[in-house]
């Protein structure tokens, strides 16, 4: 038991750099993989966490700009949504990784972007903010024609309009989609190591831990049902904030009108 | 490959860069993408029989049946699928020798898993140790295929299992009082009637299976991705005939616009395909189409 805390103390920050310098070579306990592969979800929950409040502003803005008459402002929106949801994340981080990689050479302003924790960061935040933005256009689109109506009448137009009755009808029929959405961004963060971006002093995610540990004892048993379960946990945590979000966007209607969260878990990138 | 490649005079006129094209290995490169296509050719019909099972498990009266249903398409919900792809691969790996051991060679008596090792006999492995190098790679993508399949039906389970509960349920009263039995009325009203239902969550999958093709790279496929960084790498002139600096980047803005390709031509073939089988339909796309005057 002690030893375990032992271990925790040495490795629970091993991710970010903090703690023991080498990881374990042999004689892997459960312990240790359990706390090195949770110190690695410290960063799918930064990418994660980040990325998300970050898309969701530029989202709010595509899907707005989607939605618009002047052919300057939807045409662009589009064709970005199309080229982020069009693509493979996978290859989208090695595009990145490697555009940067070359924008280094010309100044070194772009250094840091060639690092994991920024480079990407900027790809996930841009990713979500094109699914995000879909999904809010979808929403944008079935706003009730009524609801609209009813502000005019009450001579709120423009941004009054926009901020007071459009934005929170859309963010509430959006809702039960974006919350899939979290997820899936929140699992799609697993791929940054895999994809080129270097981890650096083998500072790595969840994954990169787990597959860390399948290699070295060819044993795939133990570490990914331990991965699984921390994702399992995480997905758990988002599914309940974003329930608690929701009840609060659906809190003016009657009781049997109110929108249910229902997950259809069926999308990757 | 070209002939004048072998002419010095065309280097500085842009039919050279023709040349780069046109290696020995770039043809590995050109392959690698029918071997992308050849992942999703096999895996589209294998994952949609595995999800087609699994919701028929869901779908069943008999409680252990459903429960092993429901808990396989429940397992890649909440887990990502890149962990799955990294976990199958050596499990299933594992799991055939395993098999091959115990039925080949009974009278071994060591312990399989040594350690960090896992020994079987000779005959056991797979492909053995002596099969010729394109048996490892049929072996490696069958794996593939295989993985691919497992965690695609999973999510096609979900959706079909999703279409059945949707046929409306007055049809099916409907049959049952013709007298057709349990069986006959999933055969002859439930899996008909079930795909314009499954249509939108099946052409999501397909758009979502093209976008994971590209994790064949992850397990050990030599795909697009791994020769785009093998080709992409700066070249130096002692050590090829073609010199170059890194290409990386635009080997891989190649298979972005690749991949921007194939989505958008299946967008449109899967938009065609929801029209034709709307037509007649009792949903809000048949009822639009019988608006408009089409039916």
């Amino acid at each position: 038991m002690s030893a375990c805390l032992q271990t925790i103390q040495d490795y629970a920050l091993r991710s970010i750099g903090i703690g023991e310098r080498l990881l374990p070579r042999e004689g892997f306990t459960l312990c240790e993989q359990v706390t090195l592969i949770g110190s690695g979800m410290i960063w799918n929950v930064y990418f994660g966490v980040l990325s998300l409040i970050a898309g969701f502003f530029l989202a709010t803005g595509l899907a707005v700009a989607k939605n618009a008459q002047s052919r300057w402002l939807h045409k662009p929106a589009e064709w970005f949504i199309f080229l982020f949801r069009g693509s493979p994340l996978f290859i989208q981080f090695f595009f990145a990784y490697f555009l940067f990689l070359s924008l280094k050479g010309v100044h070194p302003f772009f250094a840091p972007f060639t690092a994991a924790w920024l480079g990407a960061l900027v790809v996930l935040f841009l990713n979500t903010a094109a699914y995000s933005a879909e999904i809010f256009h979808g929403a944008l689109r079935s706003v009730p024609r009524g609801d609209i109506e009813a502000a005019d009448a009450y001579g709120l137009s423009g941004w009054t309009r926009f901020r007071r009755i459009t934005w929170p009808t859309t963010l509430r029929l959006a809702w039960p989609a974006y919350t899939n959405e979290a997820i899936f961004l929140f699992h799609a963060t697993t791929l940054v190591f895999f994809s080129g971006f270097p981890a650096w002093q083998q500072r790595g995610d969840a994954l990169y831990y787990a597959s860390y540990f399948a290699d070295k004892t060819f044993n795939p048993f133990v570490p990914y049902p331990i991965l699984a379960g921390f994702f399992i946990l995480f997905t758990l945590i988002i599914i309940t904030l974003f329930g608690l979000v929701n009840t609060r966007l659906n809190r003016h209607l009657p009781q049997q009108t109110r929108q249910r969260l229902r997950l259809r878990i069926n999308l990757i990138r | 490959m070209f002939s004048f490649c072998t002419d010095p005079a065309t280097l500085d006129r842009l039919p050279w860069f023709a040349c780069y094209l046109t290696t020995g290995v770039h043809m590995s490169f050109y392959v690698a993408f029918l071997k992308v296509v050849a992942l999703l050719v096999v895996t589209a019909p294998v994952a949609l029989g595995f999800g087609f099972l699994g919701a028929m498990a869901a779908r069943a009266h008999f409680a252990p049946l459903s429960l092993v249903g429901k808990t396989y398409i429940a397992i890649v919900r909440g887990v990502p699928d890149i962990a799955f792809f990294l976990f199958f691969v050596i499990a299933l790996d594992q799991g055939f020798e395993w098999v091959r051991h115990k039925v080949l060679c009974p009278d071994w008596d060591q312990p399989i898993r040594q350690g960090n090792d896992f020994v079987v006999c000779a005959q056991a492995k797979l492909p053995l140790g002596n099969a010729a190098q394109w048996v490892h790679e049929t072996y490696g993508f069958a794996l593939a295929v295989i993985t691919f399949s497992i965690v695609f039906g999973a999510f096609a389970a979900n959706v079909l299992f999703g279409a059945m509960r949707a046929v409306p349920h007055a049809q099916l009263e409907t049959a049952a009082a013709y007298g057709m039995s349990h069986g006959q009325v999933f055969r002859r009203v439930v899996v008909p009637q079930m795909w314009v239902y499954a249509l939108p969550g099946l052409s999501n999958l397909w758009m979502v299976l093209i976008k994971a093709t590209p994790l064949l790279f992850l397990l050990g496929i030599e795909d697009i991705v791994y020769w785009a960084r093998e080709l992409g790498g700066a070249r130096m002139g002692r050590f090829s005939s073609y010199p170059h600096p890194d290409w990386r980047m635009w080997y891989f803005l190649v298979l972005l616009v690749f991949y921007l390709c194939f989505t958008r031509v299946s967008e449109i073939l899967l938009e065609r395909m929801t029209q034709r089988l709307s037509h007649g339909q009792a949903t809000a796309g048949g009822d639009a189409q019988r608006d408009a005057g089409l039916a």
